[in-house]
């Protein structure tokens, strides 16, 4: 089976944001796999461990982003895939989905995953784009996948509730939290992804044109919210506290 | 003048309230201009004179039992039927399971961007969409520069205002084909819940609430208040409820009016999830816990002692209200 998984790197979800002139500072911040696509990785893995299969991992990024793909090598992917992109090229969801269709095209799949979305830019829409570029179906938030042969059992989360999906391969997918737990890169899994194949590609090189990258969005600039004040802490009798925070929220929400 | 279609969204049996809300977005973008609604399946009709209350001067409709339920490829045909019939500058609907999923692919087919999330809409030479990003942790302004503009409005953000128009029902015909996912079954693990993302209420337990008995604690109160019940990833990944429950950086952003978070420590994840409802009730035995940082109000206490109190004081509240309106 031949497995491809779309990967972001993201800031870590400890990160404080900072912003200078509109803009957010990328310095000095941890990063890590988008949690999200962490996911569609492990779910990679366990597909290949089943049914075996060749596992590409790929992201758009800066240099930077080798390090994602090597923590995906390390925890079980066989080759990873780098499209380089310059810090200052803007690309927005529909310029994303177009250079990953053009660098997926080319190659064999049955199966592309991915995370339902990331959790800087909280989209949700390179896959469902993505899925529509190549022309397969897609499932968005996935909680339990099962293939067999040529088919497709998935159960997605759909606001709580639960919808059973059958379909057939080739076909993408968007992991939703529950769907596995991750593992963490083994020592030789860290030692053997040093030599699996990294290819770096470079957008310009890609066989799309300029117009078809070009953002159709623009970002007019970004900032942090209003820190809040610290409340009230109540004191006295439990009893009393109960008593009195009903009154208060009385007055700020319609309650009954 | 702008012409603004709504993608309408039925839920058993009823209109969502988000897309009353996304019909007054339009109504605000319109600014004087058409203002269309579409809503899809069998008995779809039913629900134009609703749509017309709040706004929509004409009501799409596409009666077809191949979309009574949801898939990406019916919503799509059926969606850029719509389009292509009605030709508008501007389509919005909810940032919901559907919305999120329908819009990217739609916009893939022509061409177009797609705001999703936005919370705030100004309009003024172009139309301006404020939506959150790293979970509410920072903001970000953003404009659509070129082609048809397309966007998600995050549910539980804008009040839905009442702005009588003529709903008139549009009936289009379009068939329906090469559905390439089939829903099976879809298991109500939500059903006769409120739902997280459009709850006024939300009840959320951490690793305080110790377990799954302990959050029965949290759902009586949640009853009395016809909110819903969230919960911290500590809560999920400790299996004390479902995931689809966690509300969180990883895990769903809520804006009830009221938040009470229970037994939660308020780990910065959790917080990009929550803060911005609209006002905070800690409980926490730990009066150094980092939620009160960001509580309006605060209880140090046992959870298991306060809610019950809560919930008796609610109800006491709600019944003294009762006798003055009977």
């Amino acid at each position: 089976m031949n497995i491809i998984v779309i990967l972001k790197q993201t800031f870590d979800t400890e990160e404080k944001i900072v912003i200078e002139n509109g803009e957010i500072v990328n310095d000095n911040a941890e990063l890590i796999i988008n949690p999200y696509d962490e996911f569609a990785v492990e779910e990679a893995v366990k597909l290949k461990e089943k049914h075996g299969g060749d596992i590409t991992v790929i992201t758009i990024g800066t240099s930077e982003a080798e390090s994602a793909l090597r923590t995906s090598l390390a925890i079980g992917a066989d080759n990873a895939v780098l499209i380089e992109k310059d810090e200052d090229l803007e690309l927005d969801e529909n310029g994303i989905a177009k250079v990953l269709a053009a660098v997926i095209k080319e190659r064999d799949f049955d199966i592309i995953l991915g995370g339902n979305m990331s959790i800087d830019n909280g989209a949700s829409q390179v896959g469902p784009r993505l899925a529509e570029e190549l022309q397969i179906p897609h499932a968005a938030t996935i909680t339990r996948l099962e293939i067999d042969g040529g088919s497709v059992r998935v159960e997605r989360d759909v606001e709580g509730d639960v919808e059973i999906i059958e379909s057939t391969l080739p076909i993408l997918v968007t992991a939703q939290q529950g769907l596995n737990e991750p593992r963490y890169p083994s020592l030789p899994g860290i030692m053997k992804a040093k030599k699996k194949p990294l290819q770096t590609l470079d957008i310009e090189e890609l066989e799309l044109r300029f117009e078809e990258l070009q953002s159709k969005s623009r970002i007019i600039n970004c900032y942090l919210p209003k820190k809040k004040e610290s409340g009230r802490i109540l004191s006295g009798e439990i009893q009393a506290q109960a008593a009195e925070l009903v009154q208060l929220l009385r007055a700020e929400i319609k309650v009954g | 003048m702008t012409k603004v279609l709504v993608l309408a969204e039925v839920k058993n049996g009823k209109l969502r309230n988000v897309s009353f809300e996304v019909l007054t977005v339009a109504a605000q973008i319109a600014n004087g201009g058409e203002i269309a609604a579409c809503v899809f399946g069998c008995d779809a009709e039913k629900y134009g004179p609703e749509l017309g209350k709040y706004g929509a001067q004409k009501v799409y409709v596409l009666e077809n039992e191949e979309l009574n339920h949801y898939t990406p490829d019916g919503y799509k045909q059926a969606l850029l039927t719509i389009i292509e019939e009605m030709q508008p500058d501007v389509v919005l609907t909810g940032h919901t399971s559907i919305g999120k999923d329908i819009f990217p692919l739609a916009a893939a087919r022509l061409n177009a961007a797609v705001i999703s999330d936005a919370i705030q809409v100004e309009v003024g030479g172009s139309i301006v969409f404020t939506r959150p990003i790293y979970s509410g942790k920072a903001y970000q302004k953003k404009e659509v520069t070129e082609g048809l503009v397309m966007a998600t409005i995050r549910p539980n953000n804008i009040d839905a205002v009442e702005n009588q128009a003529s709903g008139e029902t549009i009936k289009l015909l379009t068939e329906i084909k090469d559905l390439r996912t089939v829903v099976r079954e879809v298991v109500q693990k939500a059903s006769g819940k409120v739902d997280l993302s459009e709850a006024k209420v939300i009840i959320s337990g951490g690793r305080g609430v110790k377990g799954a008995e302990g959050f029965k604690t949290l759902q009586a109160l949640a009853d009395v208040l016809g909110g819903a019940v969230g919960a911290s990833r500590g809560a999920c990944d400790a299996e004390y409820c479902d995931y689809s429950l966690q509300i969180g950086q990883t895990g769903k952003v809520v804006t009830p009016d009221l938040y009470i978070a229970c037994g939660i420590s308020g780990a910065i994840q959790h917080l990009a999830g929550m803060s911005s409802s609209k006002v905070i009730v800690a409980i926490n035995k730990d009066p150094e816990a980092n939620i009160f940082h960001i509580a309006d109000y605060g209880i140090v206490g046992d959870l298991f002692e306060v809610v019950p109190l809560l919930t008796e004081e609610f109800k006491k509240l709600i019944a003294e209200n009762q006798a003055v309106t009977n």
